[in-house]
């Protein structure tokens, strides 16, 4: 039982550790004012383009700088479309997803799967220390030690924090008061997209060593659900994502429990999701979205 | 300072060359941007867009088999310019597909000895209740608590196919094959061919009374009026006196609705059995349609049928220059993103500032 417990909770840590990554991202651009719907699609960069990159270079850290690069790229064409242009956001967003996992699927085809098969690589290992809910990846240390509270600083104590926030609240006032709302934008677009990839290439580089078609498989709706359950908070969104987490570690468990299994997986595996629904359902009301959410700015 | 700068601002006259001209920009930079990732893959992009374009048109088969891959983009791109036109963000046409998809599959399995006629008619219902159910809980919390329907439709899209797949590896398994497929339906369920020689189905006339139905309601009614009301200025609406919420529930419902007769239209009209790749994204096709359709009902059809070449010519094209088939849709999001792009310049113009800035 204690064991089983504990699996639940390593496996938490880790199932949680990609969303903590993307759904900051989202809530970094949430808060300057956009809904950013390529993070499916970003995400999916980030995990095939990691793992393609690191298995080009032999360097799995070189795959992850080149996920980052790539998700910042990504987030600068949004800001193209969104920013420069005013492309309606979802649209902009959706359309982005769709390129950028058609492109990858593309891609994957042209460099591996028509020649050997499928791109592998030997992926980082969990520390082996203080026993298995401590043994996790780097980079789950890195999500809740150093990420999580950087971004707290930066969104609330920072001088560019205070610009994201105006920009998303009040564009207009943030204008007057000498901050360029463009430039903000791009920074915040651009910085949730580097997450949002690290969080896809930490599933490509970590969790499995290799790439399959729908990867990602709806963790980045995930990731912007939680925002919105988070309310666009630093502390709530991780809280959030952990407790998703939680949900899916909890069902994998619930399939080794011979019991259950006369239970289609199936009905296990939607959990996490109807999860997610009813979390919304309960506490989704009223939320306070940034003022400027979805609003392009023009200086006309 | 002294600098050129350039700026966008508002067009004060459009002229009527404007929104072709647009399109045909949008359609170059669709070519370019995709020849990269042709090129990229060994093949000449011409050749590879003559492929895409021009294979399906050359012969009665090709351009069928165009119309067949439009069919059900003509229902999930009238699902969603629907739901859009009154602004509430469908995005879960591919869910309410499937479910449409799972409902029409169940008539036909316990469809013995009914009618065709009959079979045929409870195949649409089923279809249409299916992904009016999937549906209808992001419009209950949109219309009633005001939940995002963004996230929640689109959260449902991967629970339907875990239903599919669950339903596939369980009870409804094929018991002869032992494949995850149902086994085939009845007949008294089939979609019959509405053209000889070809697999183009009941469910094309389907989609385009759907449309047609669409057209008429929002544009002709005065349901249709309060909907796009709705859709443009929300707080206005309300203030006016309407019933936002109703309006929202209502349309969500039905746009579900249509979705999910496109999964029974291809159950019915196609596979002729369940599988859980009976949708290949039609649902996630449909956004694109109806956003390169302007949410224009008669030009979804328009588009769906342009898609539906795309759909067929990247076959032909990964067959004959052995690149992968998925460089089709690669060519319909990059379309979707320049037209978009494009479209802006139908209100705005870019101006080109000369002299003195106060920054």
């Amino acid at each position: 039982m204690i064991e089983t417990l504990i699996g639940i909770i390593g496996a938490t840590l880790r199932i949680s550790t990609p969303l903590v990554f993307a759904s900051l991202g989202e809530v970094i651009t949430e808060r300057a004012g956009m809904l950013n719907l390529s993070i499916e699609g970003t995400m999916y960069t980030g995990a095939f383009v990691g793992i393609t990159v690191a298995a080009q270079t032999g360097s799995l850290t070189t795959g992850l700088i080149a996920a980052i690069i790539a998700g910042a790229i990504v987030g600068c064409i949004m800001g193209f479309l969104v920013i420069t242009l005013g492309v309606n956001q979802h649209v902009a967003g959706l359309g982005l997803t769709l390129l950028l996992i058609s492109a990858s699927n593309t891609a994957n085809r042209i460099l591996f799967t028509n020649k050997d098969g499928m791109v592998r690589v030997d992926p980082w290992k969990p520390f082996d220390f203080a026993g298995p809910i401590f043994s996790q990846y780097w980079l789950t240390y890195a999500a809740f030690l150093i990420l999580a509270p950087a971004l707290w600083w930066l969104l609330w104590r920072s001088g560019i924090g205070i610009r994201i926030r105006a920009v998303g609240e009040n564009p207009e006032s943030a204008d007057v008061a000498g901050i360029s709302v463009a430039r903000t934008r791009y920074f915040a677009l651009a910085l949730g997209g580097a997450l949002m990839a690290a969080g896809g290439a930490f599933i490509t580089l970590a969790f499995l060593g290799s790439f399959t078609i729908n990867i990602i498989n709806g963790r980045g709706w995930v990731a912007i659900a939680l925002v919105i359950f988070g309310r666009w908070g630093i502390w709530r969104t991780v809280s959030g994502a952990l407790l998703f987490a939680l949900v899916s570690a909890t069902q994998q468990q619930l399939r080794l429990v011979p019991a259950l299994s006369d239970l289609p997986f199936e009905i296990l595996l939607a959990l996490p999701y109807l999860a997610v629904i009813a979390g919304l359902a309960i506490t989704g009301r009223n939320v306070p979205y940034p003022g400027a959410y979805l609003k392009p700015y023009r200086r006309l | 300072m002294f600098k050129v700068k350039l700026r966008i601002a508002l067009r004060a006259n459009k002229s009527w060359w404007l929104s072709p001209v647009l399109i045909a920009i949008a359609i170059i930079f669709t070519f370019i941007i995709s020849s990269a990732m042709i090129r990229w893959a060994g093949a000449n992009p011409f050749a590879a867009f003559k492929y895409l374009l021009g294979s399906p048109l050359q012969s009665k088969f090709g351009i069928t088999e165009a119309i067949l891959s439009a069919t059900p983009l003509v229902l999930t791109g009238g699902a969603v310019a629907l739901a859009f036109r009154a602004g509430y963000w469908n995005i879960g046409a591919e869910g309410q597909l499937l479910a449409g998809a799972i409902c029409a599959t169940f008539v036909g399995l316990h469809a013995d000895g009914i009618p065709h006629w009959l079979g045929i008619i409870l195949m649409v219902i089923a279809g249409a209740l299916g992904g009016m159910l999937w549906a209808f809980v992001p419009a209950l919390l949109r219309s009633r608590l005001g939940i995002d329907e963004v996230v929640t439709t689109l959260l449902l899209n991967p629970v339907a196919l875990l239903v599919v797949t669950g339903l596939l590896n369980g009870p409804w398994r094929n018991p002869k094959t032992k494949f995850p497929e149902t086994q085939v339906l009845s007949e008294n369920v089939f979609f019959p061919r509405v053209y000889p020689g070809s697999r183009i189905h009941l469910g094309l006339i389907i989609g385009i009374v759907a449309l047609a139905i669409c057209w008429w309601v929002v544009g002709r009614t005065a349901g249709g009026l309060k909907m796009r009301a709705v859709g443009l200025a929300p707080g206005a609406a309300r203030i006016a006196g309407l019933k936002v919420e109703k309006t929202l529930f209502t349309t969500a419902l039905a746009s579900g609705a249509i979705a999910g007769i496109a999964g029974a239209g291809e159950v019915a009209g196609v596979a002729h059995q369940l599988t859980d790749g009976i949708s290949p994204g039609f649902g996630y096709t449909g956004v694109v349609v109806a956003t390169l359709a302007a949410l224009s009902f008669p030009a979804v059809l328009l588009i769906s049928f342009v898609l539906g070449i795309i759909n067929v010519g990247s076959f032909s094209a990964s067959r004959a220059l052995s690149i992968p088939s998925t460089i089709g849709e690669v060519v319909q999001a990059v379309l979707l993103t320049t037209v978009v792009s494009a479209l802006v310049f139908m209100k705005y113009r870019i101006v080109l500032d000369k002299g003195k800035h106060r920054d």
